[in-house]
């Protein structure tokens, strides 16, 4: 029997080296005339074993990494198509305590299988939620998504089924289906991982949003950073669209739907989803005033659903499992789980996808490990570069939408960032503000000038210019943003900015107070 | 414009890009970047072809092409080394990284070196997170960026 080496096109994988891994593994099975083949999967998203080589024998899929091109030749020597034992060698790929006991739902095929294979993804439970939502009337298949609690995981937290039912009760001949790939907050790369590593799982959310609203087209709007997964996307769309899948009868059904992948242009705003909607229809990435609503007056004025690839990508299991599976699991209103992104200076950074309630202390330290430099850890910032940053002293906060809005935090798309006792909190918000001056899109006032005024004002602080004044203006400034922009850039620049002056004063006083470091 | 071609084939060549995209809802970023990817950059002079084929005012279209960080209105370098200067990346030393390339190329962000072999721009995450700092060379993903990556980065960039 042929033996399957997996080599990961995850484009983090890329990064590290995969590419000359997956060559130097081609060339050793040719040289040695060995009954081997190599597949390109997703990640598993276990970042500090990438490039992750996996060989599937008799007995499961057997884990090696981090695998550098170098490493090639000992492990063929070692044996490791039949389980030879290697110093790289991690065994068993789901005993990885990382991964065991993760709650993989959404992210259940990524990294397991190739990511542009229909057999595959058929193989692994693929195309169940939408043959089950083509055999229901649309509104019942926006009960079932209603009913299992998922809420927008782009950052709102909206409930998605209120938002599918908004557009269903729309009356247009035309609707849309929109998904934001806009993924651009620091230490989020689920939606990279999803487009890269299981792109049908979010084609066929995308159809059965599209089904269950009566929108017959969709758009993928993906950020330009991400090359590798537009690719993937595009190709993935071309082979749907063969088999049927996607087109004027999706698998044989009496309905229609077909999608087109867009690239953005590096504008962060754009994943804001008014901006979305310009960009897409062609204008500057200006926010629109709400309402109208997007359901009601979104692409072309048209009735439209954006959703983020993540929400779009967790349809399919809830349609498959049942809603009462899915909400089963998480806290709260907090419903279902939740894909958390462990970045920055950890030591176990990547993806672990698990039920809400976790505390971040758990996330962090036991999860992630601690910082990757050794030293302690000083602050995290959870939510992407609007998100706030949390003290060691509120670790014990649940991962979940309203705890962290009661400590003045968001989740956000569920990236954390670690940092050490290195890293000053003054330059952490003076750069809060410089990124909201970099992207505000310019509409409103408090964002556009406000931003600016931000940097200014923290400039002063770090050169003791006035401190305790220019301090009491900065929150005052943060205050007039928070309640007076227009979207969340401005309107969240503030939380980073505050949550660093309130947790951290030692940062922000006019002489540094530098800690010892043992 | 670019030189090497006449102004005849660069209408030409314009005109074709945007017939065949046309059609598309929402045709102008996918018109702009096929564009940007056939001349390397937006030229000014493309931008009355746009407005009159889309049947919007030439302050429409240069509205969107300077909205955009990605598209330029010069050309860039021989290559475009991007580096990612946002949080999770700041956690893990990028500005190091950021000074010790400004010091090796002697050229700020937004720069690009005198022989024309490079072009520096910031980007703000490229979804390489949990292997910070990052940084992409022509489209080329690079993470746990360290002197001996750079090292490897500047043999690519001075080839």
């Amino acid at each position: 029997m042929t033996v399957a080496i997996f080599v990961p096109r995850d484009a983090a994988a890329l990064a590290l080296g995969a590419e000359k891994v997956a060559k130097a593994i081609t060339q050793e099975i040719a040289a040695r005339g060995l009954d081997a083949k190599v597949v390109r999967n997703g990640s598993r998203g276990m970042f500090w074993l990438e490039p992750l080589v996996e060989v599937r024998n008799g007995h499961g899929r057997v884990a090696y990494g981090p695998v550098k091109a170098s490493d090639v030749k000992g492990l063929f020597d070692a044996g490791f198509l039949t389980g030879g034992d290697h110093p790289l060698c991690l065994g068993l790929t789901k005993d990885i305590p990382f991964l065991r006991q993760q709650t993989r739902l959404t992210f259940s095929r990524c990294g397991v299988t190739d990511p542009l294979s229909l057999d595959d993804y058929r193989q692994y439970q693929g195309l169940k939620g939408l043959e089950k939502a083509l055999s229901m009337a649309p509104a019942e298949v926006v009960k079932e998504v209603t009913d299992s609690g998922l809420r927008g995981r782009g950052g709102a937290g909206f409930p998605t089924g209120i938002k599918w039912k908004t557009v269903l009760d729309a009356a247009d001949p035309q609707k849309y289906i929109v998904c934001n790939a806009d993924e651009g907050d620091s230490a989020t790369f689920a939606d990279r991982m999803i487009m890269e590593g299981d792109p049908f799982v979010l084609i066929e959310g995308m159809i059965i949003a599209g089904v269950a609203t009566g929108a017959t087209k969709g758009y993928v709007y993906i950020r330009s950073e991400y090359p590798h997964a537009i690719e993937t996307m595009t190709e993935a769309v071309e082979i749907a669209r063969v088999a049927g899948i996607l087109g004027p009868s999706v698998m044989g059904s009496a309905h229609a739907f077909d999608m087109e992948i867009r690239s953005g242009a590096g504008a962060y705003v754009c994943g804001e989803e008014t901006s979305l909607l310009n960009s897409l229809e062609g204008k500057r990435g200006i926010v629109r005033a709400k309402p109208p609503l997007p359901a009601l007056k979104g692409f072309l004025g048209r009735p439209t659903v954006v959703n983020n690839v993540i929400s779009l990508a967790s349809v399919p299991v809830i349609m498959d499992r049942g809603a009462a599976f899915y909400r089963d699991f998480g806290m709260g209103r907090s419903r279902g789980t939740i894909p958390i992104q462990i970045a920055g200076n950890v030591k176990y950074g990547g993806l672990y996808e698990t039920a809400f309630g976790l505390s971040l202390g758990e996330i962090v330290d036991h999860i992630g490990g601690g910082t990757a430099s050794g030293r302690p850890v000083k602050a995290v910032q959870v939510g992407g570069p609007l998100g706030a940053y949390f003290p060691r002293a509120l670790f014990d906060t649940p991962f979940d939408y309203e705890a962290f809005a009661a400590r003045d935090g968001l989740i956000g798309h569920a990236g954390i960032t670690v940092f050490d006792d290195t890293v000053d909190m003054l330059k952490q918000a003076r750069f809060a503000m410089e990124f909201c001056a970099i992207e505000s899109c310019g509409k409103c006032t408090p964002c556009r000038i406000g931003s600016t005024r931000g940097v200014e004002t923290a400039d002063k602080i770090a050169q003791g210019v006035e401190p305790e004044k220019n301090k009491a203006l900065l929150a005052d400034l943060c205050n007039t943003m928070k309640f007076g922009s227009l979207c969340a850039l401005g309107g969240f620049t503030p939380y980073p900015v505050m949550s660093a002056m309130n947790h951290f004063p030692e940062d922000f006083a006019p002489t540094p107070f530098i800690e010892a470091a043992e | 414009m670019n030189m090497r071609i006449s102004a005849g084939e660069f209408t030409e060549r314009s005109l074709q890009i945007i017939g065949d995209l046309k059609h598309l809802e929402g045709p102008m970023l996918p018109i702009l970047h096929a564009i940007q990817a056939e001349f390397g950059y937006v030229p000014e002079e493309v931008k009355p072809i746009i407005a009159s084929e889309l049947n919007l005012s030439r302050a429409e279209v240069h509205g969107v092409v300077t909205f955009y960080h990605d598209l330029r209105e010069h050309p860039a370098g021989r290559h475009v080394l991007k580096l990612c200067r946002a949080e999770a990346c700041q956690s893990m030393g990028s500005d190091r990284i950021a000074d010790r390339v400004r010091e090796l190329f002697g050229i700020d962000f937004h720069q690009t070196t005198l022989d024309g072999a490079v072009t520096l721009e910031p980007v703000y995450c490229l979804g390489l997170c949990a292997c910070a700092p990052a940084a992409m060379l022509d489209g080329e993903v690079y993470g746990r960026v360290d002197e001996h990556c750079l090292d490897e980065i500047i043999t690519e960039v001075r080839r």
